[in-house]
């Protein structure tokens, strides 16, 4: 009997890329193989390493939601040496994928919960696939809240995707940009995410906050989130550490007795609050 | 050693420094030993044991600090610590110096020239160690110069306990760290190990001191301390550089005339 | 689990039968002033008096450099070639001491949390233990203090205690074990009731695990830890020469349209291991990745993975540049 090698990617081929802002892009990418395509699930909150053949890989959520049949997504900086060669690949062209790996947000207990979602520049895309998979089985949820942020206007992601968001009425979507990031045309709230999230004033009672974004915007929203009356085990958030073979072994995303790729990315508050701050 | 001792928790209690780098007992052989107060200064040694290169801790600012700080420094350290003085990575007003020359008496320097006069009396040699492997390697053609270095090479892995040893390797961002272009491998393989050793000692040209602590730190006992100062010896006469003494005219890697012999740059 | 005895002509014929075999055979050997595992032919090659090697025997289930797949781009297509067990030769590892045989646990213990690692696996199959139990040890060892022993047989499919006579008391430990020996079963004779313990160096322990580990658990902003790793250089030298070490790092070797992707070692000790390509990086300074490393084999792997990891093989102590020695920080912390 032959064991599986985690380490060898599925092929996949770009079906479409969407250029979401300066320097970032989301890839819609296919199985090539139908047996993989068929066989392939996974749920919120989960992560891959994506590669580019000749340079290496880079790890992203999913940033699709698993409703969605038939193809998954990821939503991508060009920053460093894989990026940029992720990115300079086109429609057509074939990279790797390997997953889905981590934890998942627990989306059977938040059922009959309000669900809050808190998110800033590229840390949207994880929370995508939530809001997604939230939004298609919308009956199962209460009243859903989505704030989210960039440094200006041109920065935010998914913007067709906003769009979509706002008009809906089953949704309150609040998008904001940091002081000075409007433009002329802009009419949504301008101001930093947890300025916001504090505007806005969501009630705490029955709902599940989902917070994601850079550390800095974290460390403000989880004040206000307090504030507002929410306990630790009302906060989710997901987690980035630098991290290679995604399934625990190279020792790199190891924090504290957690593995950010196993017990990981997701994390409530109070799993949160037992991290050493100052390694992630 | 009982002056350097006194004098080192002289100097810490009076708060003329923060920080005595010096040495004392191991397991096996003396170690670094840091003392950030009087009582620690008694641990102090120094004698012929003491084979460390402590000026490889000197460009470590989160360990010195911003503060005056001392270190005990036998000749290897002097010569390092006058090479990282010529490349501008120390002051004077930071560092002092102290020593125990050979009659026994401590020595204290507070400027450049004070360690160049004294370090000038000692002559760079190879030991008998060096000058056993050297001779051998030597009386080899240019392919079986190869052959023995790339089995050298095979035990290699790359933990670049060499680099981490070697005062002059401070680069705040190696070679082989930088993935865009990956001009280094960085995997354990005997010609990307190759490529590793020959990059850094193209980089020690005219700055390697001859201290031999990348070799003494080699885990897998590879003379790698050879090849580099091989090169310093080498290169002496065509760069007109001292062995042994501060390489004032910089880099070799990066000085040229525009006499040189070489075609290809013009 | 057999006992027998084995006299000195008997070790040398089984040894050849091995080697004839057309199994590799990798022993401890002199050479360049150091004893290192090297692929061996004749028993008269195999290294005496010594206490440790200077690399432990983790390379041949966990190689410093292998390939993870191969690639190949034609025409916007590509194909890959996934590692093949199949090519991995059959090998025994012949004298090795206790406690490199035991870091054999830990080390697959990582590698296979959960998921299973197809390239160490097929090494692990394919690798046999011959080892020697110890009779002798320095003052860097210390395998009695982490659950282990001179006499330790885990990991080993055989195990050779030395006797007086130049023969060996022999434990046939697993089915490999019986595999070596049934190609030379008539060398093998019965126990002649000797002791084992008789022959076994007596090995205080130095501190208690348990201890250890309680006072571990405690430590995390402890200034310990700064204190400790002031002389450390930040090199790989513990990490690679530790039977137990495993972190490593993913590369890509490209040539143009072909390339593949390799695994090699990696330390947690080296400055950019956590680096973000933000430029973040959680353990920045020295003190935090010194403690990385010793709450990891400590504290964090006795917690998940139900097994400590460290074989008390003194290696880390011995290679490392500044004599960061193990045995005395750990000591050091149990006596806080």
């Amino acid at each position: 009997m032959s064991e599986q090698n985690t380490y060898l990617p599925y092929l996949m081929t770009i079906e479409k890329v969407i250029k979401e802002a300066p320097g970032v892009k989301t890839y819609r990418l296919k199985f090539q193989d139908e047996a993989d395509a068929e066989a392939f699930e996974f749920k919120a909150g989960q992560f891959g390493e994506y590669s580019a053949f000749g340079e290496g890989e880079s790890t992203f959520c999913i940033a699709s939601s698993p409703t969605r049949k038939g193809y998954i997504e990821c939503t991508f900086r060009d920053t460093g040496r894989v990026t940029s060669g992720l990115a300079s690949l086109e429609e057509g062209s074939t990279m790797g994928f390997r997953g889905p790996y981590g934890n998942v947000f627990p989306m059977e207990e938040w059922k009959g919960k309000n669900l809050l979602f808190i998110a800033g520049g590229i840390a949207l895309p994880p929370m995508r696939c939530v809001i997604w998979n939230a939004l298609d089985l919308r009956e199962n949820f209460k009243d859903i809240t989505i704030v989210y942020g960039a440094k200006t206007v041109n920065d935010l992601v998914y913007k067709s995707e906003l769009k979509e968001w706002s008009d809906r009425p089953d949704v309150r979507m609040v998008t904001t940009v940091d002081p000075g990031g409007e433009n002329a045309d802009w009419k949504g709230e301008i101001g930093f995410v947890p300025t916001v999230v504090d505007k806005v004033a969501p009630s705490s009672e029955n709902t599940i906050a989902i917070v994601c974004g850079p550390p800095i915007m974290i460390k403000f929203t989880f004040p206000v989130l307090e504030k507002l009356g929410f306990k630790d085990d009302q906060i989710y958030t997901t987690l980035e550490n630098r991290m290679k073979c995604g399934v625990g072994k190279c020792g790199r995303c190891n924090v504290g007795k957690l593995y950010i790729c196993k017990d990981g990315p997701v994390f409530n508050k109070e799993e949160l609050n037992l991290i050493p701050a100052e390694e992630y | 050693m009982k002056k350097l001792r006194d004098r080192a928790a002289e100097l810490l209690s009076q708060g003329v420094v923060s920080l005595v780098i010096g040495y004392e007992e191991g397991t096996k052989r003396p170690r670094p030993l840091f003392c950030r107060n009087s009582e620690s200064a008694e641990k102090l040694i120094f004698d012929s044991r003491c084979f460390h290169n402590l000026a490889v801790y000197i460009t470590k600012k989160e360990l010195v600090g911003k503060e005056r700080f001392a270190v005990t420094a036998p000749i290897s350290t002097l010569r390092s610590i006058m090479q990282l003085y010529v490349e501008n990575q120390l002051s004077e007003e930071k560092l002092l110096v102290l020593t125990v020359d050979l009659s026994g008496e401590l020595r204290e320097f507070t400027t450049f020239d004070e360690i160049a006069a004294y370090v000038a009396q000692f002559e760079l040699k190879r030991g008998e160690r060096e000058q056993g492997i050297l001779s051998k390697i030597e009386a080899m053609d240019r392919a079986e110069r190869w052959k023995f270095w790339m089995e050298e090479m095979s035990h290699c892995f790359k933990c670049y306990a060499c680099r981490s040893a070697c005062p002059l390797c401070y680069c705040s961002k190696c070679v082989v760290e930088v993935n865009r272009p990956q001009w280094i491998n960085p995997w354990p393989a005997p010609l990307a190990n190759m490529e590793w050793h020959i990059n850094r000692a193209m980089h020690m040209v005219g700055r390697c001191t001859a201290c031999g602590a990348c070799g003494d730190a080699c885990p897998v006992g590879i003379p790698i301390d050879l090849i580099t100062r091989k090169m310093m010896e080498d290169m002496a006469p065509e760069f007109g550089y001292v062995p042994g003494q501060p390489a004032k005219q910089g880099n070799a890697l990066s000085s040229w005339k525009l006499d040189d012999r070489e075609q290809f740059i013009r | 689990m057999e006992t027998k005895y084995i006299s000195q002509s008997g070790i040398e014929q089984w040894f050849n039968a091995i080697v004839i075999s057309g199994k590799r055979v990798f022993a401890p050997v002199n050479s360049r002033g150091q004893v290192d595992f090297k692929l061996v032919k004749k028993l008269s090659e195999v290294a005496d008096e010594y206490i440790q090697t200077t690399q432990s025997i983790k390379a041949s289930v966990y190689p410093k450099a292998e390939v993870l797949f191969s690639y190949e781009k034609v025409n916007g297509k590509v194909t890959l070639t996934d590692f093949d067990p199949e090519s991995v030769p059959e090998t025994v590892l012949w004298k090795v001491h206790p406690c490199d045989a035991a870091g054999f646990k830990p080390l697959s213990a990582i590698f296979n949390w959960d998921t299973a690692d197809k390239l160490h696996n097929a090494h692990l199959v394919k690798t046999s233990v011959v080892s020697f139990s110890c009779a002798a040890a320095d003052e860097s060892c210390f395998c009695t203090s982490v659950n282990g022993s001179p006499g330790n047989t885990a990991g080993s499919d055989i195990q050779l205690t030395m006797l007086p006579d130049g023969g060996a008391i022999v434990e046939i430990l697993t089915a490999k074990g019986e595999t070596l020996v049934a190609l030379m079963p008539n060398v093998f004779e019965a126990d002649k009731g000797e002791k084992k313990e008789k022959y076994l160096v007596d090995l205080l322990a130095r501190f208690n695990l348990e201890e250890v580990n309680a006072k571990l658990n405690k430590a995390f902003n402890s200034t310990v830890w700064k204190e400790q790793s002031e002389r450390c250089l930040g090199c790989g030298a513990c990490a690679f020469v530790c039977p137990t070490c495993a972190c490593f790092d993913i590369q890509e070797d490209a040539h143009g349209s072909k390339g593949r992707r390799i695994r090699c070692w990696d330390a947690c000790g080296f400055a950019m291991f956590t680096l973000h390509t933000s430029g973040h990086n959680p353990r920045e300074h020295q003190s935090q990745r010194w403690r990385q490393r010793i709450l990891h084999k400590f504290s964090y792997m006795p917690e998940r993975l139900s097994v400590v990891g460290c074989t008390g093989c003194g290696r880390c102590s011995r290679a490392c540049p500044v004599d960061m020695n193990i045995l005395e920080h750990i000591t050091s912390i149990a006596k806080q």
